[in-house]
């Protein structure tokens, strides 16, 4: 059923379809609209989940955790301050692998404050452990949000699904709604082996000595990167379901003859597909939305680069005082290859800085022919005190 | 029985009895967190599912592996213990299930660090029995002082000193904050007092909504005190009015332990080395053992621990009187 949905509000109603049956939440802008349509629905009676409005990110966290482990399907949503607040707790279930899913409305995070979109946040919580899915636009939110609660259960991992604050959030679009019936054939109910139940009693999140640790640690490594093989496999699952794919680990589009590869994460992808093909100033482009940034699909990121001379790396955050994140990955994974593409790395956006259509024509002009070091590329220098330029 | 006699102690032994927490966890001998835990959760099983918080509680039970716990039971951080029980609770009702909901935590994890994510719990009104372990101090990080801790404690955090005689502020009355949640039951408990514990656990259990029992427990690693005293000690802290067995209606007080007799906090305080250095031959020594005394006197007073006693003997009693809030 196709209808004009904001995406918070598309984003809610894939959450309802999914049948969770707890969600904690505390507002945060630019999430905040994907709770007040969960609660709206639970109001009309369209819903029939547990809404618990906690008094902070951090119990929203846990609410989640304790009514996953005492077994319901539940999910939460955050950004920003709020995601960073949460950080302990996302440590922690990922560590007790506690199947859940979180939506993160990718905010800037402060200070300087910043209500508006980049990717701080999650990219902060990179090696929480959590699966990272990207989503391009609100079709695909939809349709990973559906598909995160599957990956979620079956490798018992909690998953992540990333999208643009304000540009994806709040922006109404066609959305294509599942029918339940096609959601409720794509996902099994909640089942959660580990479940705590007084007629089996278990004990978990238990002190674990150094002889034990890291074998802990290697199973969950292992059931990320079991990931690598499922998150297509569910893609593909849904495809049979809904007819839509949302790129597996990594959409590649464009031209396959380019020598020159551009990837990104998120909704600038939209912007960049349509840079290429509206400008010819861009010459022939492969371009790149790398969909799932946990697990990293390096074997997939290689094989998409086969021929490219080199690959540019647009993110929308930075490690300060090193470089890209993203970028630093994407070398590291084409360093394997034999004759590996130049990657040009570049954070733009930040903070909600608008990614205009000629951003990628100015930028793929001013390449120089050897990678220099990685930089904000949108910086406008007139706002710089001149010792920094 | 055939003609046959059998001993009391025999009878007792072949009772079969729900334990929750079973024998070979690595508490210190004596500690008081051990027995409390023992006996709340004797009393709510089996029906139950538990959210402990970090603690010497959750390490001393759960060396992985091995397990104390013969009940469902997860630890997850140090301070979300009311959400995580919250969640579950949530979890159980969208399921239709009537198992109840236990959440643990020591006085840090609970006067401190945690009290947020309980406060929320409370307010929110999910039906869980809250028990926080009083120890008066991080014991689990090696003997801190936390916002439980009694004025003039030492403690590695609030040592005695030439300038200090121990913790400088007052241990917080975290009863009174609990009760102005006006949740349908809050009491506190002692070790000492087993009967009264396992009574007050059955009753917070039977209402419905959240409650919250806070148990004075011993802890003679971080009190310096010898574990065979645990029990003496408790009772000590009950009987001079410095801990008063207390229940809290939506935030009414309907039930006291009275005390007939109350017993001068030296008493009490004369055997743990925490309050040894109030004993040296000091004005302000003398200045702060006047000043607990006058704690728990104001305690007597504020609870009406001494009005009406009606021959009830806190030696034997276990007894609590429930007055429908008269004393409120
Ligand atoms: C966020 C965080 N800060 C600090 C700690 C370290 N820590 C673990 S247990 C503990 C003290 C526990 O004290 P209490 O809650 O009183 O329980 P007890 O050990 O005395 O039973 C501390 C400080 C932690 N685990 N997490
Ligand atoms: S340190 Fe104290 S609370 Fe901890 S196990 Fe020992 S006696 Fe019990």
């Amino acid at each position: 059923m196709r209808l004009p949905l904001e995406g918070s509000q598309a984003i809610a109603r894939a959450v309802v379809a999914a049948r969770a049956q707890v969600v904690a939440a505390y507002p945060i802008t630019p999430q905040t609209h994907i709770v007040e349509h969960i609660a709206k629905l639970v109001a009309d009676g369209e819903a029939t989940c547990e809404l618990v409005s906690v008094e902070s990110e951090f119990s929203a966290a846990s609410v989640v955790l304790g009514a996953a482990v005492a077994g319901s399907r539940a999910y939460t949503a955050t950004a920003s301050q709020g995601l960073l607040l949460m950080g302990e707790v996302l440590y922690n279930i990922a560590g007790l692998r506690v199947p859940l899913v979180m939506t993160v409305a990718n905010r800037a995070v402060s200070a300087p404050l910043s209500i508006w979109n980049d990717q701080q946040d999650s990219m902060a919580m990179r090696d929480a452990g959590w699966v990272q899915l990207y989503c391009s636009d609100n079709q695909e939110a939809v349709d990973t949000t559906l598909q995160a609660f599957r990956i979620a259960e079956t490798l018992e991992v909690p998953v992540m699904v990333c999208v643009d604050g304000f540009t994806l959030t709040h922006t109404l679009e066609a959305i294509d709604l599942p029918a339940q019936e096609q959601v409720d054939h794509f996902l099994p109910p909640y089942r959660f082996a580990r479940t705590l139940n007084p007629r089996n009693p278990l004990s978990f999140g238990t002190l674990v000595a150094p002889e034990y640790y890291a074998e802990m640690r290697q199973l969950h490594h292992q059931a990320l990167l079991d990931a690598l093989e499922l998150i297509p496999a569910v893609d593909a699952a849904w495809q049979e379901v809904s007819g839509r794919s949302c790129g597996g680990l990594l959409r590649v589009e464009g031209d396959p003859a380019a020598r020159t590869g551009v990837l990104t994460l998120g909704s600038i992808f939209g912007t960049l597909a349509d840079a290429v093909a509206i400008d010819p100033a861009c010459g022939p482009v492969r371009l790149m939305h790398l969909r799932s940034f946990r697990p990293f699909p390096a074997a997939a990121l290689r094989a998409a680069c086969a021929g490219l001379e080199r690959l540019v790396v647009l993110e929308r955050a930075i490690s300060p005082g090193a470089s890209g994140i993203v970028t630093a990955e994407v070398r590291a994974a084409l360093a394997e290859l034999l004759k590996p593409p130049c990657v040009h790395g570049f954070a733009v956006g930040l903070g909600g800085r608008d990614v205009p259509l000629d951003l990628l024509p100015r930028l793929l002009a001013s390449l120089p022919e050897t990678p220099g070091p990685f930089r904000i590329f949108d910086l406008d220098p007139d706002k710089l005190p001149q010792e920094a330029l | 029985m055939n003609g046959q006699t059998i001993s009391i102690e025999a009878l007792r032994s072949q009772q079969p009895r729900y334990a929750g927490l079973t024998a070979g966890h690595r508490a210190c001998l004596g500690c008081g967190q051990a027995l409390a835990a023992r006996l709340v959760t004797e009393a709510a099983g089996p029906d139950v599912i538990v959210a402990n918080a970090t603690g010497c509680l959750e390490i001393f039970t759960t060396p992985w592996p091995e397990s104390a716990w013969r009940l469902p039971w997860l630890h997850s951080l140090f301070e979300n213990t009311g959400a995580v029980a919250a969640g579950m609770e949530a979890a159980l009702k969208a399921q239709g299930k009537s198992t109840k909901v236990l959440a643990f935590g020591g006085d840090g994890g609970t006067f401190d660090i945690g009290f947020q994510a309980l406060s929320g719990m409370l307010e929110r009104g999910h039906e869980v029995l809250y028990v926080c372990y009083d120890n008066e101090a991080y014991m689990n990080t090696g003997i801190q002082r936390s916002s439980s801790t009694p004025h003039a404690a030492a403690t590695t955090t609030s040592p005695a000193g030439r300038a200090r005689m121990g913790k400088r502020h007052l241990k917080k009355d975290i009863l009174a904050i609990i009760a102005a949640h006006h949740i349908p039951y809050a009491a506190t408990a002692s070790v000492a007092y087993p009967a009264d514990v396992r009574k007050k656990v059955r009753r917070a259990l039977a209402v419905p909504g959240p409650s919250f029992l806070l148990v004075h427990s011993p802890c003679p690693l971080g009190w310096g005190h010898d574990g065979a005293l645990s029990i003496e000690v408790a009772r000590l802290a009950v009987e001079t009015g410095l801990f008063p067995l207390v229940e809290m209606e939506r935030g009414s007080l309907v039930g006291v332990l009275p005390l007939r007799a109350p017993k001068p906090v030296r008493d009490y305080l004369a055997l743990q080395g925490r309050f040894a250095h109030l004993f040296a031959d000091d004005p302000r020594a003398r200045e702060e053992l006047a000043h607990l005394q006058a704690l728990a006197d104001a305690n007597i007073e504020r609870y009406g621990l001494r009005a009406g006693g009606a021959g009830l003997d806190t030696e034997s009693a276990d007894t609590v009187r429930r007055g429908g809030g008269q004393w409120a």
